[in-house]
Protein backbone atom coordinates (compact mmCIF):
# COMPACT_ATOMS: atom_id res chain seq x y z
CA UNK A 1 0.00 0.00 0.00
CA UNK A 2 2.92 2.73 0.82
CA UNK A 3 5.28 1.30 -2.09
CA UNK A 4 6.22 3.51 -4.84
CA UNK A 5 6.55 2.32 -8.57
CA UNK A 6 6.84 3.20 -12.04
CA UNK A 7 4.92 -0.05 -13.17
CA UNK A 8 1.42 0.84 -14.97
CA UNK A 9 -0.64 -2.02 -13.06
CA UNK A 10 -4.04 -0.70 -14.92
CA UNK A 11 -3.21 0.46 -18.56
CA UNK A 12 -5.04 2.62 -20.98
CA UNK A 13 -7.59 -0.56 -21.98
CA UNK A 14 -8.75 -0.85 -18.98
CA UNK A 15 -6.39 -4.10 -18.60
CA UNK A 16 -4.49 -5.29 -15.38
CA UNK A 17 -1.39 -6.77 -15.14
CA UNK A 18 -2.64 -9.99 -15.43
CA UNK A 19 -5.21 -9.58 -18.11
CA UNK A 20 -7.80 -8.71 -15.88
CA UNK A 21 -10.53 -6.39 -16.31
CA UNK A 22 -11.49 -3.89 -13.12
CA UNK A 23 -14.27 -6.17 -12.37
CA UNK A 24 -13.13 -9.54 -12.66
CA UNK A 25 -11.35 -12.24 -10.32
CA UNK A 26 -8.60 -14.12 -10.58
CA UNK A 27 -9.13 -17.77 -10.98
CA UNK A 28 -10.80 -19.90 -8.36
CA UNK A 29 -10.12 -23.13 -7.32
CA UNK A 30 -11.80 -24.92 -4.19
CA UNK A 31 -11.69 -28.37 -3.09
CA UNK A 32 -13.37 -30.00 -0.06
CA UNK A 33 -12.16 -33.20 2.37
CA UNK A 34 -8.35 -32.97 1.26
CA UNK A 35 -7.01 -34.24 4.31
CA UNK A 36 -7.19 -37.33 6.36
CA UNK A 37 -7.07 -36.43 10.08
CA UNK A 38 -8.95 -33.56 10.49
CA UNK A 39 -12.57 -33.74 10.75
CA UNK A 40 -12.63 -31.80 7.82
CA UNK A 41 -11.01 -29.78 5.15
CA UNK A 42 -10.68 -27.56 2.00
CA UNK A 43 -7.95 -26.54 -0.37
CA UNK A 44 -8.37 -22.89 -2.20
CA UNK A 45 -6.42 -21.30 -5.03
CA UNK A 46 -7.73 -17.70 -5.40
CA UNK A 47 -5.19 -17.08 -8.13
CA UNK A 48 -1.24 -17.94 -6.79
CA UNK A 49 -3.11 -17.99 -3.46
CA UNK A 50 -2.39 -21.64 -2.14
CA UNK A 51 -4.05 -22.20 1.24
CA UNK A 52 -5.75 -25.11 3.61
CA UNK A 53 -7.83 -25.05 5.66
CA UNK A 54 -8.51 -27.86 8.30
CA UNK A 55 -11.28 -28.16 11.34
CA UNK A 56 -10.87 -29.94 14.52
CA UNK A 57 -14.41 -30.37 16.45
CA UNK A 58 -16.58 -29.40 18.32
CA UNK A 59 -13.90 -31.10 20.78
CA UNK A 60 -13.27 -30.43 24.87
CA UNK A 61 -12.03 -26.78 24.96
CA UNK A 62 -8.61 -25.99 25.87
CA UNK A 63 -6.98 -23.37 27.38
CA UNK A 64 -10.16 -24.27 29.89
CA UNK A 65 -10.60 -21.03 30.76
CA UNK A 66 -12.28 -20.09 27.62
CA UNK A 67 -14.63 -22.27 27.60
CA UNK A 68 -18.34 -20.89 27.59
CA UNK A 69 -21.08 -22.86 29.22
CA UNK A 70 -23.82 -21.59 27.09
CA UNK A 71 -22.41 -22.12 23.40
CA UNK A 72 -18.80 -23.27 21.79
CA UNK A 73 -16.32 -20.87 20.81
CA UNK A 74 -14.13 -21.19 17.58
CA UNK A 75 -10.63 -20.85 17.30
CA UNK A 76 -8.73 -20.13 14.18
CA UNK A 77 -4.89 -19.89 14.05
CA UNK A 78 -3.63 -18.25 10.33
CA UNK A 79 -0.43 -19.59 9.83
CA UNK A 80 1.88 -18.46 6.89
CA UNK A 81 4.29 -20.60 5.99
CA UNK A 82 8.07 -19.91 5.92
CA UNK A 83 8.19 -20.05 2.20
CA UNK A 84 5.00 -18.73 1.17
CA UNK A 85 6.37 -15.35 0.48
CA UNK A 86 9.47 -14.17 -1.36
CA UNK A 87 11.70 -13.24 1.17
CA UNK A 88 11.62 -16.11 4.16
CA UNK A 89 8.93 -15.54 6.87
CA UNK A 90 9.88 -16.42 10.34
CA UNK A 91 7.60 -19.35 11.60
CA UNK A 92 5.44 -18.57 14.56
CA UNK A 93 2.53 -15.98 15.16
CA UNK A 94 3.29 -12.60 14.69
CA UNK A 95 0.94 -9.32 15.34
CA UNK A 96 -0.56 -9.30 12.22
CA UNK A 97 -1.02 -13.20 12.20
CA UNK A 98 -2.73 -12.78 15.59
CA UNK A 99 -4.83 -9.81 14.46
CA UNK A 100 -6.29 -12.22 11.23
CA UNK A 101 -7.05 -15.23 13.45
CA UNK A 102 -8.94 -12.89 15.60
CA UNK A 103 -11.29 -11.43 12.53
CA UNK A 104 -11.43 -14.78 10.90
CA UNK A 105 -12.90 -16.36 14.05
CA UNK A 106 -15.08 -13.43 15.12
CA UNK A 107 -16.33 -13.80 11.31
CA UNK A 108 -17.35 -17.56 11.88
CA UNK A 109 -18.79 -17.62 15.37
CA UNK A 110 -21.46 -15.50 13.12
CA UNK A 111 -22.35 -18.15 11.29
CA UNK A 112 -21.71 -21.24 13.66
CA UNK A 113 -24.69 -23.41 15.15
CA UNK A 114 -22.28 -22.39 18.63
CA UNK A 115 -25.28 -22.73 20.59
CA UNK A 116 -25.77 -26.63 19.71
CA UNK A 117 -22.02 -27.46 21.50
CA UNK A 118 -21.86 -25.33 24.76
CA UNK A 119 -17.72 -25.92 26.32
CA UNK A 120 -16.91 -27.00 23.40
CA UNK A 121 -13.69 -25.52 21.21
CA UNK A 122 -14.80 -25.80 17.36
CA UNK A 123 -10.77 -24.93 16.42
CA UNK A 124 -9.89 -23.87 12.62
CA UNK A 125 -6.58 -24.03 11.11
CA UNK A 126 -5.59 -22.01 8.32
CA UNK A 127 -2.24 -22.65 6.58
CA UNK A 128 -1.07 -20.82 4.00
CA UNK A 129 1.65 -22.26 0.99
CA UNK A 130 1.93 -19.62 -0.91
CA UNK A 131 0.81 -15.65 -0.64
CA UNK A 132 -0.11 -13.57 -3.25
CA UNK A 133 -2.36 -10.47 -1.69
CA UNK A 134 -5.69 -12.21 -0.31
CA UNK A 135 -4.18 -14.45 1.98
CA UNK A 136 -6.86 -13.94 4.57
CA UNK A 137 -10.06 -14.42 2.40
CA UNK A 138 -8.98 -17.39 0.72
CA UNK A 139 -8.39 -18.66 4.08
CA UNK A 140 -11.54 -17.70 5.46
CA UNK A 141 -13.42 -18.97 2.45
CA UNK A 142 -11.18 -22.20 2.91
CA UNK A 143 -12.28 -22.36 6.86
CA UNK A 144 -15.66 -22.05 5.90
CA UNK A 145 -15.95 -25.63 3.22
CA UNK A 146 -13.88 -27.10 5.92
CA UNK A 147 -16.11 -26.70 8.76
CA UNK A 148 -19.12 -27.96 6.12
CA UNK A 149 -17.04 -30.85 5.54
CA UNK A 150 -16.76 -31.65 9.53
CA UNK A 151 -20.06 -31.41 9.28
CA UNK A 152 -20.60 -28.40 11.68
CA UNK A 153 -23.81 -27.10 11.34
CA UNK A 154 -24.24 -23.61 10.12
CA UNK A 155 -26.28 -20.77 8.93
CA UNK A 156 -24.23 -20.20 5.93
CA UNK A 157 -21.44 -20.55 4.04
CA UNK A 158 -18.93 -17.55 4.17
CA UNK A 159 -16.91 -16.49 1.15
CA UNK A 160 -14.63 -13.36 1.45
CA UNK A 161 -12.97 -11.35 -1.33
CA UNK A 162 -11.25 -7.79 -1.87
CA UNK A 163 -11.72 -4.78 -3.24
CA UNK A 164 -9.59 -2.15 -3.66
CA UNK A 165 -7.51 0.62 -5.83
CA UNK A 166 -4.62 0.73 -8.21
CA UNK A 167 -3.66 3.58 -10.54
CA UNK A 168 -6.86 5.15 -9.48
CA UNK A 169 -9.38 2.62 -10.15
CA UNK A 170 -11.04 0.82 -8.17
CA UNK A 171 -10.34 -2.97 -8.76
CA UNK A 172 -11.97 -6.63 -7.41
CA UNK A 173 -9.52 -8.84 -5.66
CA UNK A 174 -5.93 -7.27 -5.71
CA UNK A 175 -3.15 -9.03 -6.84
CA UNK A 176 0.14 -8.70 -5.26
CA UNK A 177 1.77 -5.93 -7.00
CA UNK A 178 -2.20 -3.88 -7.02
CA UNK A 179 -1.07 -4.28 -3.18
CA UNK A 180 1.68 -3.35 -3.05
CA UNK A 181 1.70 -0.78 -5.21
CA UNK A 182 -1.96 0.45 -5.19
CA UNK A 183 -4.07 2.87 -3.01
CA UNK A 184 -6.44 0.70 -0.77
CA UNK A 185 -7.55 -2.46 -0.27
CA UNK A 186 -10.90 -3.78 1.73
CA UNK A 187 -11.19 -7.17 2.25
CA UNK A 188 -15.16 -8.20 3.09
CA UNK A 189 -16.49 -11.59 4.17
CA UNK A 190 -20.62 -11.76 3.49
CA UNK A 191 -23.14 -14.50 4.63
CA UNK A 192 -24.49 -14.74 1.25
CA UNK A 193 -27.90 -15.75 2.11
CA UNK A 194 -28.84 -11.52 3.38
CA UNK A 195 -25.71 -9.69 2.78
CA UNK A 196 -24.82 -9.29 5.75
CA UNK A 197 -20.53 -8.83 6.04
CA UNK A 198 -18.86 -10.71 8.41
CA UNK A 199 -15.69 -9.45 8.09
CA UNK A 200 -14.40 -6.21 7.07
CA UNK A 201 -11.15 -4.13 6.66
CA UNK A 202 -9.94 -1.26 4.79
CA UNK A 203 -6.74 0.55 4.72
CA UNK A 204 -5.50 3.33 1.86
CA UNK A 205 -7.30 5.80 0.91
CA UNK A 206 -10.99 5.94 -0.69
CA UNK A 207 -13.52 8.33 -1.50
CA UNK A 208 -17.14 7.17 -0.68
CA UNK A 209 -17.93 7.04 -4.04
CA UNK A 210 -14.74 4.36 -4.82
CA UNK A 211 -15.55 2.43 -1.55
CA UNK A 212 -19.62 1.93 -2.29
CA UNK A 213 -18.59 0.46 -5.94
CA UNK A 214 -15.86 -1.18 -4.52
CA UNK A 215 -18.18 -2.90 -1.65
CA UNK A 216 -20.70 -3.78 -4.91
CA UNK A 217 -18.02 -5.66 -6.74
CA UNK A 218 -16.65 -7.39 -3.89
CA UNK A 219 -20.82 -8.74 -2.94
CA UNK A 220 -21.22 -10.20 -6.41
CA UNK A 221 -17.66 -11.56 -6.33
CA UNK A 222 -18.03 -12.86 -2.77
CA UNK A 223 -21.12 -14.63 -4.42
CA UNK A 224 -19.71 -15.99 -7.43
CA UNK A 225 -17.19 -17.70 -4.62
CA UNK A 226 -19.83 -19.20 -2.48
CA UNK A 227 -21.18 -20.87 -5.81
CA UNK A 228 -17.88 -22.81 -6.28
CA UNK A 229 -17.60 -23.62 -2.48
CA UNK A 230 -20.77 -25.65 -2.64
CA UNK A 231 -20.27 -27.26 -5.82
CA UNK A 232 -16.89 -28.20 -3.64
CA UNK A 233 -19.10 -30.34 -1.15
CA UNK A 234 -21.23 -31.33 -3.25
CA UNK A 235 -18.22 -33.39 -5.40
CA UNK A 236 -17.30 -34.10 -1.98
CA UNK A 237 -20.07 -35.88 -1.09
CA UNK A 238 -21.40 -37.46 -4.14
CA UNK A 239 -18.07 -39.02 -3.95
CA UNK A 240 -18.19 -40.10 -0.19
CA UNK A 241 -21.97 -41.47 -1.42
CA UNK A 242 -20.29 -43.69 -4.71
CA UNK A 243 -17.67 -44.94 -1.86
CA UNK A 244 -20.57 -45.98 0.03
CA UNK A 245 -19.26 -44.17 3.54
CA UNK B 1 -12.78 -7.88 28.76
CA UNK B 2 -16.27 -9.65 29.42
CA UNK B 3 -18.12 -9.36 32.41
CA UNK B 4 -21.39 -10.68 33.89
CA UNK B 5 -24.01 -8.36 33.38
CA UNK B 6 -27.78 -8.46 34.83
CA UNK B 7 -30.63 -9.25 32.85
CA UNK B 8 -32.74 -6.55 34.19
CA UNK B 9 -30.52 -4.26 33.27
CA UNK B 10 -29.41 -5.25 30.02
CA UNK B 11 -32.95 -5.33 28.75
CA UNK B 12 -33.58 -1.68 30.21
CA UNK B 13 -30.55 -1.00 28.25
CA UNK B 14 -31.54 -2.39 25.11
CA UNK B 15 -35.43 -1.19 25.53
CA UNK B 16 -33.95 2.27 25.79
CA UNK B 17 -31.84 2.07 22.61
CA UNK B 18 -34.70 0.86 20.76
CA UNK B 19 -36.49 4.21 21.72
CA UNK B 20 -33.24 6.12 20.82
CA UNK B 21 -32.10 6.75 24.52
CA UNK B 22 -29.30 5.58 26.40
CA UNK B 23 -28.23 4.69 29.81
CA UNK B 24 -25.93 8.03 30.51
CA UNK B 25 -28.65 10.05 28.84
CA UNK B 26 -27.23 10.74 25.64
CA UNK B 27 -28.12 10.47 21.87
CA UNK B 28 -27.31 7.26 19.84
CA UNK B 29 -25.00 8.88 17.63
CA UNK B 30 -23.20 11.52 21.16
CA UNK B 31 -19.94 11.65 21.19
CA UNK B 32 -18.90 11.57 25.27
CA UNK B 33 -16.98 14.36 26.95
CA UNK B 34 -13.06 14.22 25.65
CA UNK B 35 -10.41 16.18 27.29
CA UNK B 36 -6.78 16.60 26.10
CA UNK B 37 -3.40 17.23 27.38
CA UNK B 38 -0.41 17.23 25.92
CA UNK B 39 3.42 17.18 26.44
CA UNK B 40 2.31 15.65 30.01
CA UNK B 41 5.42 13.82 29.92
CA UNK B 42 9.02 15.22 29.83
CA UNK B 43 10.88 12.33 29.07
CA UNK B 44 9.04 11.97 25.92
CA UNK B 45 9.71 13.20 22.70
CA UNK B 46 5.78 13.79 22.64
CA UNK B 47 2.58 13.22 24.82
CA UNK B 48 -0.59 12.94 25.68
CA UNK B 49 -3.58 11.78 28.02
CA UNK B 50 -6.82 11.60 26.53
CA UNK B 51 -10.33 11.37 28.30
CA UNK B 52 -13.32 10.06 26.41
CA UNK B 53 -15.87 10.33 28.96
CA UNK B 54 -14.74 7.93 31.84
CA UNK B 55 -11.98 5.99 29.58
CA UNK B 56 -8.27 7.54 29.86
CA UNK B 57 -5.66 6.64 27.58
CA UNK B 58 -2.11 8.34 27.59
CA UNK B 59 0.30 7.84 24.37
CA UNK B 60 3.63 8.58 24.13
CA UNK B 61 6.04 9.35 21.54
CA UNK B 62 9.60 8.17 21.28
CA UNK B 63 11.78 9.45 18.38
CA UNK B 64 15.57 7.81 17.81
CA UNK B 65 17.96 7.80 14.86
CA UNK B 66 18.02 4.32 13.63
CA UNK B 67 19.00 1.95 10.58
CA UNK B 68 16.00 1.94 7.39
CA UNK B 69 14.46 -1.12 6.52
CA UNK B 70 16.21 -2.23 3.16
CA UNK B 71 13.60 -1.75 1.02
CA UNK B 72 12.83 1.67 2.39
CA UNK B 73 15.91 3.17 2.49
CA UNK B 74 14.83 7.04 2.66
CA UNK B 75 11.53 6.43 5.07
CA UNK B 76 11.47 7.34 8.45
CA UNK B 77 10.32 3.96 10.60
CA UNK B 78 6.73 4.63 11.98
CA UNK B 79 5.23 1.75 15.14
CA UNK B 80 2.48 1.81 16.93
CA UNK B 81 2.15 -0.61 20.26
CA UNK B 82 -0.87 -0.92 22.82
CA UNK B 83 -1.00 -2.43 26.22
CA UNK B 84 -3.96 -3.31 28.09
CA UNK B 85 -1.97 -3.01 31.40
CA UNK B 86 -4.02 -4.63 34.69
CA UNK B 87 -4.50 -1.12 36.25
CA UNK B 88 -6.93 0.23 33.90
CA UNK B 89 -9.79 -2.72 34.01
CA UNK B 90 -9.88 -5.83 36.25
CA UNK B 91 -10.27 -8.20 33.48
CA UNK B 92 -7.06 -6.85 32.26
CA UNK B 93 -4.25 -9.09 32.65
CA UNK B 94 -0.31 -8.32 32.65
CA UNK B 95 2.09 -9.99 30.71
CA UNK B 96 2.97 -9.30 26.65
CA UNK B 97 0.04 -7.81 24.35
CA UNK B 98 -3.08 -10.43 23.74
CA UNK B 99 -5.41 -10.61 21.08
CA UNK B 100 -7.07 -7.28 22.19
CA UNK B 101 -4.21 -5.11 22.52
CA UNK B 102 -2.87 -6.23 18.90
CA UNK B 103 -5.91 -5.36 17.19
CA UNK B 104 -6.31 -2.12 18.66
CA UNK B 105 -2.89 -1.10 17.91
CA UNK B 106 -2.62 -2.17 14.45
CA UNK B 107 -6.06 -0.28 13.67
CA UNK B 108 -4.39 2.80 15.43
CA UNK B 109 -1.28 2.22 13.16
CA UNK B 110 -3.55 2.00 10.18
CA UNK B 111 -5.21 5.15 10.24
CA UNK B 112 -2.09 7.22 11.07
CA UNK B 113 -0.09 5.52 8.90
CA UNK B 114 -2.69 5.03 5.51
CA UNK B 115 -3.88 8.65 6.20
CA UNK B 116 0.37 9.76 6.51
CA UNK B 117 -0.30 11.79 9.40
CA UNK B 118 3.34 11.64 9.67
CA UNK B 119 5.83 12.84 6.63
CA UNK B 120 8.10 9.52 6.86
CA UNK B 121 9.44 10.89 3.59
CA UNK B 122 11.09 14.05 5.98
CA UNK B 123 12.48 11.75 8.86
CA UNK B 124 15.43 10.64 6.80
CA UNK B 125 18.75 12.10 8.05
CA UNK B 126 21.53 10.23 6.09
CA UNK B 127 19.84 8.37 2.54
CA UNK B 128 20.36 4.76 3.23
CA UNK B 129 21.73 4.74 6.51
CA UNK B 130 20.03 6.29 9.10
CA UNK B 131 16.36 7.57 9.62
CA UNK B 132 14.14 8.82 12.34
CA UNK B 133 12.44 5.96 13.72
CA UNK B 134 9.39 7.30 15.88
CA UNK B 135 7.56 4.75 18.47
CA UNK B 136 4.24 5.82 19.48
CA UNK B 137 2.94 3.66 22.30
CA UNK B 138 -0.23 3.94 24.20
CA UNK B 139 -1.28 2.64 27.57
CA UNK B 140 -5.15 2.11 28.81
CA UNK B 141 -5.47 4.11 32.44
CA UNK B 142 -8.73 3.37 32.97
CA UNK B 143 -11.20 1.63 30.58
CA UNK B 144 -15.35 2.43 30.21
CA UNK B 145 -15.68 1.68 26.80
CA UNK B 146 -14.41 2.83 23.23
CA UNK B 147 -10.43 2.07 23.45
CA UNK B 148 -10.35 2.63 20.01
CA UNK B 149 -11.23 6.10 19.34
CA UNK B 150 -9.74 7.12 22.72
CA UNK B 151 -6.25 4.90 21.64
CA UNK B 152 -6.33 7.08 18.14
CA UNK B 153 -7.33 10.45 20.01
CA UNK B 154 -3.81 9.97 22.35
CA UNK B 155 -1.72 8.52 19.49
CA UNK B 156 -2.81 11.51 17.15
CA UNK B 157 -2.47 14.34 19.44
CA UNK B 158 0.78 12.94 21.07
CA UNK B 159 2.53 12.96 17.47
CA UNK B 160 0.82 16.23 16.73
CA UNK B 161 2.40 17.88 19.93
CA UNK B 162 5.74 15.92 18.79
CA UNK B 163 9.99 17.37 18.68
CA UNK B 164 12.33 15.11 16.78
CA UNK B 165 15.40 15.40 19.86
CA UNK B 166 17.76 16.79 17.19
CA UNK B 167 20.00 18.01 19.26
CA UNK B 168 19.80 15.16 21.84
CA UNK B 169 21.41 12.98 19.00
CA UNK B 170 23.80 16.00 17.28
CA UNK B 171 21.47 15.39 14.59
CA UNK B 172 21.02 19.09 13.85
CA UNK B 173 18.32 21.14 15.81
CA UNK B 174 15.22 20.18 17.88
CA UNK B 175 12.50 20.62 15.14
CA UNK B 176 8.54 19.68 15.35
CA UNK B 177 7.42 15.89 13.88
CA UNK B 178 5.80 16.96 10.23
CA UNK B 179 2.27 16.10 10.37
CA UNK B 180 0.25 16.40 7.09
CA UNK B 181 -3.16 15.62 8.55
CA UNK B 182 -5.55 14.05 11.45
CA UNK B 183 -7.10 11.04 11.04
CA UNK B 184 -9.53 10.50 13.27
CA UNK B 185 -11.01 7.09 14.06
CA UNK B 186 -15.30 6.89 15.16
CA UNK B 187 -16.39 3.67 16.28
CA UNK B 188 -19.87 2.27 16.74
CA UNK B 189 -21.59 -1.49 18.05
CA UNK B 190 -24.76 -2.19 17.36
CA UNK B 191 -26.86 -3.16 19.48
CA UNK B 192 -30.10 -5.47 18.64
CA UNK B 193 -31.12 -3.50 15.50
CA UNK B 194 -29.16 -0.07 16.33
CA UNK B 195 -26.38 1.37 15.60
CA UNK B 196 -24.67 3.60 18.56
CA UNK B 197 -21.81 6.11 18.55
CA UNK B 198 -18.96 5.31 21.17
CA UNK B 199 -19.95 2.77 23.30
CA UNK B 200 -19.21 2.88 27.30
CA UNK B 201 -18.38 -0.38 28.66
CA UNK B 202 -21.92 -1.40 29.58
CA UNK B 203 -23.14 -1.11 26.00
CA UNK B 204 -19.77 -2.66 24.11
CA UNK B 205 -20.72 -5.79 26.69
CA UNK B 206 -24.74 -6.12 24.86
CA UNK B 207 -23.17 -5.20 21.42
CA UNK B 208 -23.03 -7.93 18.51
CA UNK B 209 -20.66 -6.17 16.37
CA UNK B 210 -18.41 -3.68 16.03
CA UNK B 211 -17.00 -1.13 13.24
CA UNK B 212 -14.25 1.63 13.53
CA UNK B 213 -13.59 3.91 10.06
CA UNK B 214 -11.01 6.08 10.30
CA UNK B 215 -11.56 10.03 8.33
CA UNK B 216 -9.10 12.20 7.05
CA UNK B 217 -8.81 15.57 7.03
CA UNK B 218 -10.94 15.42 3.37
CA UNK B 219 -13.48 12.98 4.57
CA UNK B 220 -11.69 10.29 2.83
CA UNK B 221 -11.75 6.78 4.47
CA UNK B 222 -7.83 5.79 5.40
CA UNK B 223 -8.89 2.28 7.77
CA UNK B 224 -11.57 0.27 8.70
CA UNK B 225 -11.68 -2.49 11.06
CA UNK B 226 -14.68 -4.48 11.57
CA UNK B 227 -14.87 -6.36 15.18
CA UNK B 228 -16.98 -8.58 17.25
CA UNK B 229 -19.21 -11.90 16.85
CA UNK B 230 -22.07 -10.05 14.65
CA UNK B 231 -22.97 -9.11 11.14
CA UNK B 232 -23.62 -5.65 9.94
CA UNK B 233 -26.21 -4.95 6.63
CA UNK B 234 -25.12 -2.59 3.90
CA UNK B 235 -27.08 -0.46 4.74
CA UNK B 236 -25.52 -0.23 8.21
CA UNK B 237 -22.88 0.24 6.85
CA UNK B 238 -23.93 3.02 4.59
CA UNK B 239 -24.98 4.57 8.11
CA UNK B 240 -21.82 3.89 9.53
CA UNK B 241 -19.82 5.99 7.19
CA UNK B 242 -21.88 8.89 7.35
CA UNK B 243 -21.71 9.21 10.90
CA UNK B 244 -17.82 8.34 10.82
CA UNK B 245 -17.48 11.78 8.57
CA UNK B 246 -19.74 14.12 10.41
CA UNK B 247 -18.57 13.01 13.74
CA UNK B 248 -14.96 12.87 12.38
CA UNK B 249 -15.13 16.19 11.27
CA UNK B 250 -16.29 17.41 14.73
CA UNK B 251 -13.75 15.93 16.81
CA UNK B 252 -11.12 17.10 14.88
CA UNK B 253 -12.37 21.12 15.61
CA UNK B 254 -11.82 19.85 19.36
CA UNK B 255 -8.26 19.00 18.97
CA UNK B 256 -7.60 20.84 15.64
Amino acid sequence: MSGHTDMVLVDENGLRIDGRTAEQHRPFKIEAGVLNNADGSAYVEIGKNKVLAAVYGPRECHPRHLQDPTKAIVQCKYNMQSFSVSDRKRPGPDRRSIEISKIISEALEKVVLTELYPRASIDVYIEILQANAGTRCAGLTAASVALADAGIPMRDIVPALACGKADGHVLLDLNKEEDNYGQADVPIAIIPSTDEIVLLQMDGNMTREEFDRGIKMAVAGCHELHELQKDALKRRYSKKAQEGN
Amino acid sequence: MTEIMSEIKRDHMMKLIAEGKRLDGRGLTDVRNIEVLTDVIESADGSARVKLGKTEVIAGVKIIPGTPFPDTPNIGVLTTGAELIPMAHPTFEAGPPGEDAIELARVVDRGIRESGMVDVEALCIVPGEEVWMCFVDIYALDYDGNLFDAANLAAVCALKSATIPGEQYGKGENKPLPITCLPISITEVKVGNDLIVDPNFDEEQISTARLTVTTDDNGNFRAMQKGGRGSITLDELSLCLDRAVEKGAEIRKIIG
